[in-house]
């Protein structure tokens, strides 16, 4: 059996750069920093006091008070991005058979503010269980798949990855093979989460995986820079329409790009370290390449997992090394997590959306804050520092990488036959 | 109307989106106002809260209009 061609034919995100994928552009192109001093709760006594959050967000502007009341904020953010990405891809329309639409979505944690919320509200009475009924749909991580089906009729596989800050590229690469596999025509994709709360925070920073810069948290996040101290928590979502090719030819789909290889791999090495030789990464990347069925030198744009940790960054870079050779100094290498944050199981989906616009507008967005050189970093790659940078951009590779030690990188190609 | 009728009344619009005019004696919640299950065990809870009573499962099952539910209370409440 031939696998099927997949392309990508609707776009959305709500993330802490802009809440619509064009504004989310618009912050990455132009190095903005997503990051300011937390806001959802008082976080004066916490290690790290600021993260990237969505700005000005009213659940009241997308929801009747009632149905949002009756979803975790990672579900509401799960729905706002779906949302644009199927109207942008024009999946409502009439002729579509919603028996071949899947959703498959990817969280890494699911409704951590719901379940917080339930345990303090039990902890404080006494001991009598008044749990509300709405609590387990609105904490388990699946309720963002099952929410956008029921919104939208869509009755196909429907189900949500967990793979920590890999989730949503396992969401993407499910979504691909259900295409390929002729088990669905069409599939929302993407991820959200939504940790920014006290046990988010809280048991981030006791992980010491967190940046304490909190005296310039726009600063924070500086992916490769020598003085990077760790990771800014983001939260967010982004979605992606994928669909069978020849099904969005015969719509008339607006097709951006194709998506042409997964892989994945796992360390097998420690819970929450990354394996310091990066053979697990060298590995992901190698079965990306694979399963796109094209050399290193095709690729022109890598968006890194690069969370400002100072293990993670370095290992990563060895891999691309070891995986590109001297390819690898034609590359751009970009980490928007220093303008985004760190969306955890949204992350793979924000940045496959940042990919493929790169791919349209052929701009790789920057890694910002760059000041000092890291003398463990091969000066001749380049990283994108600072600013933009113009170049055509027909393959982009977005990794990711999951506490527990998940590895997974997709490939994406403009079109063509 | 009595206080508890009051309250009553003003927890059913909360919970379920509704309009006052809506909310009357007869209003059933699933069939008038629009509940689902999941909305009637919430709306067993607020009460349970708001007048610090414990209502039997039971007896939950009969309290299916804003009538029955006022008169359930004003029995009942503490």
């Amino acid at each position: 059996m031939s696998l099927r061609r997949v392309v990508v034919t609707g776009l959305g995100a709500i993330t802490p750069l802009g809440n619509t994928a064009p504004t989310y552009w618009e912050g990455l192109q132009a190095g903005v920093s997503g990051a300011a001093p937390i806001t959802r709760f008082d976080a004066s006594k916490f290690k790290t006091r600021f993260a990237c959050e969505v700005k000005n967000y009213n659940p009241d502007k997308y929801f009747p008070t009632k149905e949002g009341r009756k979803m975790d904020i990672f579900t509401q953010f799960a729905l706002i991005a779906a949302d644009e990405a199927i109207k942008d891809a024009k999946l409502d329309e009439e002729g579509i058979d919603k028996d071949r639409v899947g959703v498959i979505w990817g969280s890494g944690i699911g409704g951590l503010t719901s379940l917080q919320a339930e345990c303090i509200a039990f902890a404080n009475g006494d001991g009598t269980p008044r749990f509300n009924p709405f609590f387990i749909p609105k904490m388990i991580a699946d309720s963002a798949s099952g929410n956008i089906s029921i919104r939208h009729k869509f009755r196909g596989p429907n189900f949500v990855t967990t793979s920590a800050c890999a989730s949503s590229s396992d969401s993407i690469i499910s979504a691909f093979n259900y295409i390929r596999l002729n088990m669905a025509d069409v599939v929302v994709t993407g991820g959200s989460e939504a940790a920014i709360t006290e046990s988010g925070v809280g048991g981030f920073n006791a992980l010491k995986a967190m940046s304490e810069r909190n005296d310039e948290p726009e600063l924070a996040s500086r992916p490769y820079d020598k003085e990077r101290d760790g990771f800014v928590l983001g939260e967010g979502a982004a979605s992606l329409v994928l669909e069978e090719y020849e099904h969005a030819k015969a719509r008339g789909a607006k097709i951006y790009a194709e998506l042409i290889g997964g892989g994945m791999s796992a360390d097998a090495y420690h819970i929450t370290a990354p394996d310091p030789e990066g053979n697990g990464v060298v590995l992901v990347m190698q079965n990306a390449l694979r399963d796109a069925g094209i050399s290193p030198a095709e690729v022109d744009y890598i968006n890194t997992h690069g969370t400002s940790t100072p293990l993670g960054d370095g290992a990563e870079v060895k891999a691309i090394q070891k995986v590109f050779g001297e390819n690898a100094y034609n590359l751009n290498i970009s980490s928007t997590k220093s303008m985004t944050g760190h969306l955890l199981g949204g992350a793979g989906a924000i940045e496959a959306v940042a990919c493929i616009l790169a791919m349209q507008h052929n701009i790789v967005p920057p890694t910002i804050n760059h000041f000092t050189d890291d003398p463990e970093l091969d000066p001749k790659l380049n990283f994108t520092f600072n600013k933009a940078q113009a170049r055509e951009v027909n393959v982009a590779m977005s990794n990711t990488f999951g506490f527990g030690g998940h590895n997974t990188s997709v490939i994406f190609r403009k079109l063509r036959d | 109307m009595s206080e508890i009728a009051e309250k009553v009344k003003a927890i059913i619009i909360d919970k379920l989106g509704v309009e006052a005019s809506e909310v009357t004696p007869e209003a059933s919640f699933t069939n008038d106002l629009g509940a689902d299950s999941l909305d009637t065990v919430e709306l067993i809870m607020e009460f349970e809260k708001e007048f610090n009573v414990s209502i039997p499962d039971d007896q939950a099952e009969n309290i299916g209009t804003v009538g029955q539910a006022i008169s359930y209370l004003e029995e009942h409440a503490k």
